[in-house]
């Protein structure tokens, strides 16, 4: 399979409606995927949405994101037109809030109400949707889904979780559909189905291995609490295998991308390259790679290089010239800042040389590599999000 | 830092809670498994590895025969550890409190256990698990077992959460937040922030003003004369660091306000070396912080 050579986002983003971004934590990917949220929206035109996770503060300000909650609001068209982006039909954010994913869709999957409430006051669930690792992988999917499904937009940017591992979220689905469906889930309810809810409990069951086992690890009662919390949940089985799978197939659409974001760094980078060869073993659609923060190429020139050894080795000559030229200039002063650039740059070639390096051993990628600069500031509002959006759109 | 510890006579464990087993790489050795292998001198590692921890546990603690009866251990560890929120942390905690405990009580020979711990978004989980475990269990065997963790890991002689973090805008922010909820949550004590990558300052107040000079264009000018076409590049260069490391010091200046907790920095290094190379001067640069 040969993929066009593209130099932007630009016809990436004009032919999906999805793009997921993803990668390792600590690559500014939040801000990538909100950038080119933005310059999609003022570029391809579009009603566009970006889903972030947890923006720093002073970005969800700018995208006005100051409330929790999963509501998706506009970005004020008059502050994006301040930032030079010109969006014809909306640039929308929204903000992934697990907890209140989670209700919603035990409320939209639950037998009936009463079993909706008793699921929702169960103090396992709590713990389950408040620390366990896999629930916000799959419930930013899930919630991908459901927006998707509405058909409000005609392009939804995702910035993934931060996880420990960045596959948790694509295994999400499967992993909660096996795991409803799963012989041990039946097998550690059923002394309690037998039973009934609290009766006769693990008459015969009681004597095998497996229970004495879980019993003496975690004590009979929580395990009866794990068992009726289980046995209410897998009332919603149905509704959410189905769900897990549509899921799954969404991220299988043609019109699913993802992209890669990472910086030029031994271990983000090794993140990154594992992730693309997952994606593809997946058979899922690999749209860019996103290389943010690099250091400019300026740093690698042989000029600068020869001209910052002559200063290290000795800035006398380049000190005396400058403070004829600038009468205000102190030699002594100016001999100690020259010494110093000379240094600097130095350094900071040794670290674009071991950039240059990481990017020639990335190889041969099936998707386009876009290179973002490392900016002075922080990227902490829209036109900051303008300048890097453009970085990625050419 | 545990290099440094070593160096200094100290017998350490070195732990990575993520179960990474390339923490060796750090020391140019093979990557090691939930069994610790000598690192180097006095320095031993591990990955940990719940699943082998679990039958650590029931070994040591309960006496059950391995369930190899019961199926695949694995598949049943893995549905129980999906099942009961916080068995993972639990068994990655207990590990080692567990080597803390037996180094106390002169069986094992740790002087210090240094852990590579779970990322800021896990932590609390991680190291509130023996509570949370306890809130939920009314009674039973583990309910036994988390209360002498929760004193080992609430007792500040003997343990301190270290953040690690780089002077930019979101791992300040991510650190502030955590050592607020750690305050708030968890009765484990804070010791020090580590802050990796801190950019040289360039100038002295003085020599900042030369700097400005340099750049007006007869000064450029002189100095291309005198130096080569090349020198441009150098002075834009130095601008970049200047302006970077004044982006950074805001961020740091809003981190030591906030934590209240002593600063430890570490230099950014610009050199080309992996591996036993980086961690010798990341030890050196730590123990010149520390005092040693």
């Amino acid at each position: 399979m040969t993929t066009i050579e593209t130099e932007s986002l630009d016809r990436l983003l004009a032919a999906k409606s999805i793009a997921i971004f993803c990668g390792p934590g600590g690559v500014g990917k939040t801000s990538v995927a909100a950038a080119s949220a933005a310059v999609a929206a003022s570029r391809l035109g579009g009603k566009v949405l970006v889903v972030t996770v947890d923006p720093a503060r002073r970005l969800a300000d700018a995208l006005g994101l100051s409330a929790l909650g999963n509501l998706e609001r506009p970005v004020p068209p008059e502050r994006l037109k301040a930032a030079g982006l010109e969006v014809r039909d909306g640039l929308w954010a929204a903000m992934l809030d697990t907890k209140q994913s989670w209700d919603d869709l035990v409320l939209r999957h639950a037998r009936d109400e009463e079993t909706a409430y008793r699921i929702l006051e169960n103090r396992l669930y709590h713990n389950i949707t408040a620390r366990f690792v896999q629930s916000h992988d799959y419930i930013a999917m899930e919630r991908l889904h459901e927006i998707h499904a509405e058909g409000g937009y005609d392009l939804i940017v995702v910035d993934t979780p931060p996880s420990r591992n960045a596959l948790d979220f694509l295994e999400a689905p499967e992993r909660m559909a096996d795991f409803f469906g799963s012989r041990l889930l039946r097998w550690l309810t059923m002394p309690y189905r037998v039973g009934g809810r609290r009766g006769a409990r693990m008459v015969n069951m009681a004597s095998r291995p497996f229970y004495q086992v879980a019993d003496r690890i975690l004590g009979s009662q929580f395990l009866e609490d794990i068992a009726e919390f289980f046995l209410n949940f897998q009332t919603m089985y149905e509704g959410f295998v189905a769900r897990a799978k549509s899921v799954e197939a969404l991220l299988h659409d043609r019109r699913t991308t993802f992209v890669v974001v990472s910086t030029l760094e031994t271990a983000p980078l090794r993140e990154a390259e594992f992730f693309v060869s997952e994606l593809q073993a997946r058979k899922l659609h690999l749209g860019a790679v996103v290389l943010n923060k690099t250091l400019p190429d300026y740093l690698l020139d042989e000029a600068g290089d020869a001209a910052a050894r002559a200063l290290v080795a000795d800035p006398g000559p380049a000190a005396e010239a400058a403070s004829r030229a600038e009468p205000d200039l102190d030699p002594a002063a100016a001999r100690r800042a020259l010494a110093t650039i000379g240094e600097s740059f130095l350094n900071f070639e040794v670290a674009a040389k071991r950039e240059a390096e990481l990017r020639s051993e990335l190889g041969r990628l099936p998707a386009p590599v876009l290179r973002v600069p490392a900016f002075e500031e922080d990227i902490h509002d829209l036109s900051g999000l303008a300048r890097l959006g453009e970085c990625l759109f050419g | 830092m545990a290099l440094l510890a070593a160096q200094q006579g100290q017998r350490v464990l070195l732990v990575s809670a993520d179960g990474r087993g390339d923490i060796a790489a750090f020391f140019e050795k093979r990557p090691v498994g939930f069994r610790s292998e000598t690192v180097f001198p006095g320095l031993s590692a591990m990955a940990m590895d719940t699943e082998a921890s679990l039958q650590e546990y029931l070994r040591l603690n309960l006496r059950v025969p391995i369930p190899g009866r019961v199926g695949p251990l694995a598949k049943v560890f893995d549905f129980v550890a999906t099942a009961a929120p916080g068995v993972k942390e639990i068994l990655t905690i207990g590990k080692i409190c567990w080597e803390v405990r037996e180094s106390l009580e002169g069986r094992a020979h740790w002087d210090l256990v240094v852990v590579d711990a779970a990322a800021t978004g896990h932590i609390v989980a991680q190291l509130g698990a023996p509570q949370a475990i306890d809130e939920l269990v009314a009674v039973g065997p583990i309910k036994t077992q988390t209360g002498w963790m929760s004193d080992l890991l609430s007792d500040s002689g003997v343990t301190a959460l270290n953040v690690v973090t780089t002077p930019e805008e979101m791992p300040v922010h991510e650190t502030i937040e955590l050592v607020g909820r750690v305050r708030e949550h968890l009765p484990v004590s804070l010791g020090a922030v580590v802050v990796n990558r801190v950019l040289p300052e360039l100038f002295t107040h003085a020599d900042e003003a030369a700097f400005e000079a340099l750049r007006q264009p007869a000064a450029v000018a002189a100095l291309e004369g005198a130096t080569g076409p090349g020198v441009g590049d150098v002075l834009t260069a130095a601008d970049l660091a200047v302006t970077l490391r004044r982006t950074r010091a805001a961020h740091l200046a809003r981190l030591r306000e906030a934590v209240e907790l002593p600063l430890l920095y570490l230099p950014e290094l610009f050199i080309r070396a992996q591996g036993m190379r980086v961690t010798r001067m990341v030890a050196d640069a730590l123990g010149e912080e520390l005092g040693l």
